[in-house]
């Protein structure tokens, strides 16, 4: 059974390299989290495609259960969960999100 | 809103003797750091790790958490 809210994301996840569903926009974060994992990969010079889950709440309540993953910001990178706003920036320190991102 | 010896807890009776750190990181009750250390950790990768720290502690986000910070470690 085809449901609209799930191809949504399954199209928003494979439609960039680096996929990002937040809180709020890169210019205006609704949460210092989502803030914080934005400014990550502004920093790393790395384009993101970003969704604010605030502005569509079908997202923010289906995702979870697709990505088995409970929190928000979520990080997709080459269409796979990587984690969210703490991963990423644990894998930043270690040099392992460059090298998934082959900037390292 | 959550004390944070009440998460404290929680998280010592999913990791049975290993060591559980937890800090209201803005005095509110609802924002944790969180830091366990745990050999159930071992060859998981983060997203693993950090799937089995938010499972022990599903009933209470959202409800009364707001938000954690979680860093695992394998002794």
């Amino acid at each position: 059974m085809p449901d609209p809210v799930m191809d949504r994301i399954e199209k928003e996840i494979k439609s960039h390299r680096v996929v990002l569903f937040v809180k709020g926009t890169p210019a205006a974060p609704q949460c210092g989290f989502s803030a914080a994992t934005m400014d990550l990969f502004k920093k790393m010079k790395v384009d993101f495609h970003s969704v604010d889950i605030i502005a569509e709440p079908e997202i923010r309540a289906t995702l979870p259960q697709v990505s088995k993953w409970p929190t928000f910001p979520q990080i997709f990178i080459d269409g796979n969960l990587v984690g969210g706003c703490d991963i990423v920036h644990e894998m930043y320190e270690s040099g392992e999100l460059q090298k998934l991102l082959h900037i390292a | 809103m959550m004390r944070p010896e009440e998460v404290q807890r929680i998280l010592e009776n999913a990791f049975p003797g290993d060591w559980v750190s937890v800090e209201d990181m803005t005095g509110t009750g609802d924002h944790f750091e969180i830091v366990v250390t745990s050999s159930v950790f071992r060859g998981k990768s983060l997203l693993e790790q950090h799937r089995v720290v938010q499972a022990a502690l599903a009933g209470e986000m959202d409800s009364r958490i707001h938000a954690v910070k979680i860093k695992t470690r394998v002794p």
